[in-house]
């Protein structure tokens, strides 16, 4: 067995389940994630901030996990399964999350959201009853310069309790 | 900013990693979570040739215990050693640590061996292997070795790696059931680095005398240090936090930059040696009523 190599400057193909649907496309060795899932897949509600993972704009489920899409490279994520904002809910409507972040204002320019709204759906699969503090505490991995927080960490608690009313 | 082009080796095994980095040495960059090269490569604070993705290594991801050690895989996710049974129960130090670093995000991706090997001097993972006295197992093509954490981080990124070797697992020795711990660290906010942190594991005796210390800081030198505490064996827990800040405080050499002076890092050192060992006595003497 070698190992795989991929030639830096080529092209290589690229294929993963995106929002439950199978896509393959190319990249270089180089291309963020991030960049793939929005110029090559047309996901372009991954937003790209500070292209090394501090704000969360660009936070997708990777196999289910909140991850940064901007600090991985496309060539890694080959054969994995990625849900990104457009993946939440059926196109058209809203899931509990999202309506909740409607209901209290929980955005203004928008930009944050889809990263937000990406982790907090894996947050509130691992702990479905979360307390204040938690909640604020998963927040502090993303940057919000619009909303001081408040009305998102009031959106996810009445979500997660929304949720839990409605059960599994 | 993007990276510079490199080419992407993504083995399989440890030895066909081992076998890419006897050949690539210097030129190769190891990649496991990307929590750390990531960010470096994308400022192009770093531009390898090559990048050696070792991410999906099974053989990396395991957390095995025998009576006296933990070994972690080098891959082992931060998330899943913060869910671990095993962590939680026989690392309890690096147990607290975890929730310290980074962010639930950075934590889904980030692993243990990833900030051993990168070796930031304000990273708890570190810090928390120095305090427990834990070693860093390290593979090349021709041999393995053991490196002692306190011989492992020589500076600021800087480690007794050498460019054919690759870490491929941590070596935790278990505490002792009626040791005492504590974490403690200040940062501008919650999972930014740390300006300073101390951790402290500690034993005490029936007759409330100090059997068995260990105590480090970290953010506050240029590598996570162990605190010399030979004179404090044997003393009476009473006064010991105390006694032990002001150790700190006159033997620390701390590092200046953007975010805190020396002064001040001087003084959160002292403060926050005070906390944990105050935290960790308090902790081995609850240990010490619930054995009994």
């Amino acid at each position: 067995m070698t190992a795989l190599h991929l030639a830096a400057g080529q092209n290589h193909p690229v294929s993963l389940t995106l929002n439950g649907r199978p896509r393959s496309a190319h990249a270089e060795p180089r291309m963020l994630l991030c960049d793939f899932l929005r110029h090559e897949l047309q996901a372009y509600g991954v937003h790209v901030g500070c292209e090394h993972g501090v704000c969360g704009a660009c936070t997708v489920l990777v196999d289910g996990r909140a991850v940064r899409s901007c600090t991985q490279y496309a060539v890694q994520a080959d054969g994995t399964d990625i849900v990104s904002v457009e993946g939440l809910a059926e196109p058209g409507t809203l899931n509990e999350l999202q309506r909740a972040f409607m209901d209290h204002h929980a955005l203004q320019c928008g930009f944050c959201t889809p990263g937000i709204l990406c982790s907090a759906t894996h947050f509130l699969r691992r702990n479905p009853s979360p307390d204040e503090a938690q909640v604020r505490d998963m927040l502090s991995g993303h940057i919000c310069r619009c909303t001081g927080y408040a009305a998102i960490v009031s959106a996810i608690l009445d979500a997660a309790s929304n949720l839990r009313k409605k059960g599994p | 900013m993007k990276p510079a082009p490199f080419d992407y080796y993504r083995p399989a095994t440890i030895s066909e990693a081992v076998g890419l980095l006897a050949e690539l040495r210097e030129d190769a960059a190891i990649l496991a979570g990307g929590m750390t090269l990531g960010p470096m490569l994308n400022l192009r604070m770093v531009r390898p040739r090559a990048v050696i993705d070792i991410s999906r290594i099974a053989a990396l991801k395991g957390i095995s215990a025998t009576s006296n050690i933990v070994v972690t895989g080098a891959g082992v996710v931060q998330s899943d050693a913060l869910d671990s049974a095993v962590v939680r129960h026989d690392i309890p130090l690096l147990s607290m640590a975890l929730p310290w670093v980074g962010h639930f995000q950075t934590r889904n991706r980030g692993t243990l061996g990833g900030s051993v090997g990168h070796a930031d001097p304000s990273a708890e993972i570190p810090l928390c292997l120095v305090v427990c006295g834990g070693s860093v197992v390290l593979q090349s093509k021709r041999r393995q070795r053991r490196v002692d954490a306190g011989k492992f981080f020589l500076g600021s990124l800087t480690t007794a790696r050498r460019p054919d070797e690759m870490i491929i697992a941590l070596e935790w020795p278990c505490p002792p059931a009626d040791a005492g711990h504590a974490f403690e660290e200040i940062a501008q906010r919650h999972g930014d680095f740390a300006i300073a942190a101390a951790a402290c594991q500690l034993r005490i005796d029936r007759s409330d005398r100090v059997t068995a210390l260990s105590l480090g800081l970290g953010g506050v030198e240029s590598r996570p240090i162990a605190v010399d505490v030979r004179g404090f064996i044997g003393r009476p827990r009473q006064g010991l936090a105390s006694a032990l800040a002001e150790h700190v405080a006159g033997s620390v050499a701390p590092m200046e930059d953007h975010s805190a002076s020396a002064d001040f890092r001087a003084a959160l050192a002292k403060t926050l040696v005070e906390r944990v060992v105050e935290t960790a006595t308090v902790d081995a003497m609850a240990r010490r009523e619930r054995m009994q």
